[in-house]
């Protein structure tokens, strides 16, 4: 008991960490300022995960931890550790789009593109726990993604087309 | 920017956080969500050498009725809260405060108790839990102890926790059935932090008067601030136009704003009023409805 109590309230420089991330699990040493972002991209080589702002207004770096979106930006990989995360990587089968990016892809979703992982993995969630939103409810939930090219029109368009399409 | 280096350690219970904090005094940080201590980090605003995890510990996170209060853990997330029955049915004025917190995203992390610590002035929880006169419960090397809201916080980012102090819970008392809640918020965008906000609670009697009425402001002053010559004027009375233009008339003395970038304290001051007369309208408008 007492070498458990001591091992958890170790203070460290370094952790070794592991996180399963679109299937695949990574175990690294990791400094605890490390972001899930920069460890996504730097330790897993997944630079999908866009960082624009870097301290959690932009949305471009939104993640699904456990299920759930976050930032990950503002989510130490500390505290990811033995967590399943997906990233846009994990939204594509080999390279068939799955219904949302389809929906982006035919309904001029992204001009550059750069916005468009978080953009997609906050529709993920959104449409997992509404399959049916309106638009307005669809703007709500992506106003806490910037996007500077598109207006946003045809992004919402996009999630009501993909929440169509998967409703079958 | 990126968090600066810094330590880590994690804390099996509040004890062992505790004694972390101890050891560190205000070198350390308490780690909950980290929805505003990672970019005060990356900001280079808050340069702690340590942190203080205490997502891992267990039973921090539940949310219970027990005695007419609903207790919440300090780990508590700020998206749990808003979609749990149980919170929803004891104290309705939380979920919908809730939903002005940042976003889905950011409510997904982001804890009650790390709201309540980082004390910021603008921020709905602290006001909801100000306006209910709610007990904050910290756990200290000396042992536990309770504090009521309008004692916590004591300035902008500032409460009366001491260094090795940790932030356990809040007790809020169960809101009557048939209470009307409303919140009322004035922000340049969806989520963003509110240029003013009000939270109201109203409760009527059997004969039509108002018997139960909690009105707090943020982004008026330092600190969240109930008001108390508002609350007293519709205590007691029936709910009119007059009388709701009243209370609103007396917010005036009651805050303290301060001109900043986002607007001068005379337009603070003119829409916390008009606020103030709305979510009270709000408020006794959805009274005595079941829920």
């Amino acid at each position: 008991m007492t070498e458990l109590a001591s091992e958890s309230t170790a203070q460290r420089d370094t952790l070794s960490i592991t996180v399963t991330v679109n299937g695949h699990a990574y175990t690294a040493d990791c400094e605890p300022r490390v972001t899930l972002a920069d460890f996504l991209r730097h330790t897993c080589g997944l630079t999908g995960t866009h960082l624009g702002c870097e301290h959690g207004v932009c949305g471009a770096c939104t993640v699904l931890v456990d299920g759930r979106s976050a930032r990950a930006c503002l989510t130490l990989a500390v505290q990811a550790d033995g967590a399943t995360i997906t990233t846009v990587e994990g939204l594509a089968t080999g390279n068939t789009l799955n219904p949302l990016q389809e929906a982006f892809w035919d309904n001029h979703g992204l001009q550059c593109g750069f916005c468009t992982p978080g953009m997609l993995m906050t529709a993920t969630e959104l449409l997992a726990d509404n399959p049916d939103p309106d638009a307005a409810e669809v703007r709500e939930c992506l106003s806490g993604n910037l996007c500077r090219c598109t207006g946003y029109d045809s992004i919402v368009r996009s999630v009501l087309d993909a929440a169509r399409r998967m409703r079958g | 920017m990126k968090p600066p280096a810094v330590r880590y350690a994690r804390a099996g219970d509040v004890r062992e956080a505790v004694a972390l904090l101890a050891e560190h005094g205000s070198d350390a940080k308490v780690l909950a969500g980290g929805q505003s201590l990672v970019p005060l980090m990356s900001f280079r605003l808050a340069r702690p050498s340590i942190l203080v995890d205490i997502n891992r510990i267990g039973g921090l996170d539940r949310i219970e009725q027990d005695n007419g209060s609903l207790l919440i853990g300090a780990m508590a997330r700020q998206r749990d809260v808003e979609l749990s029955d149980v919170a929803a049915a004891a104290v309705p004025l939380l979920p919908q405060a809730l939903r002005y917190v940042g976003h889905v995203t950011i409510r997904n992390r982001g804890t009650v108790g790390g709201s309540l610590a980082h004390a910021d002035p603008a921020a709905e929880l602290p006001a909801v839990v100000t306006a209910l006169g709610g007990d904050l419960v910290l756990e200290g090397p000396g042992g536990t102890r309770s504090v009521a809201a309008e004692d916590f916080f004591t300035g902008t980012f500032t409460t009366v926790m001491a260094p090795d102090e940790v932030l356990v819970g809040v007790r809020l008392p169960r809101l009557p059935d048939r209470t009307g809640v409303a919140v009322e918020e004035l922000a340049r965008r969806h989520g963003d932090f509110a240029v003013v906000g009000v939270v109201a609670a109203v409760h009527l009697a059997a004969d039509g008067t108002v018997d139960l009425v909690r009105l707090a402001a943020s982004g008026v002053d330092s600190v969240p601030v109930r008001l108390h010559a508002a609350e007293a004027a519709l205590s007691g009375a029936r709910p009119t136009a007059d009388v709701l233009e009243a209370a609103a008339a007396t917010v005036d003395a009651s805050i303290h704003p301060t001109d900043d970038v986002h607007a001068p304290a005379s337009y603070r001051r003119h829409v916390a009023r008009l606020l103030v007369q709305r979510a009270l309208g709000a408020a006794v408008e959805r009274s005595g409805a079941e829920r």
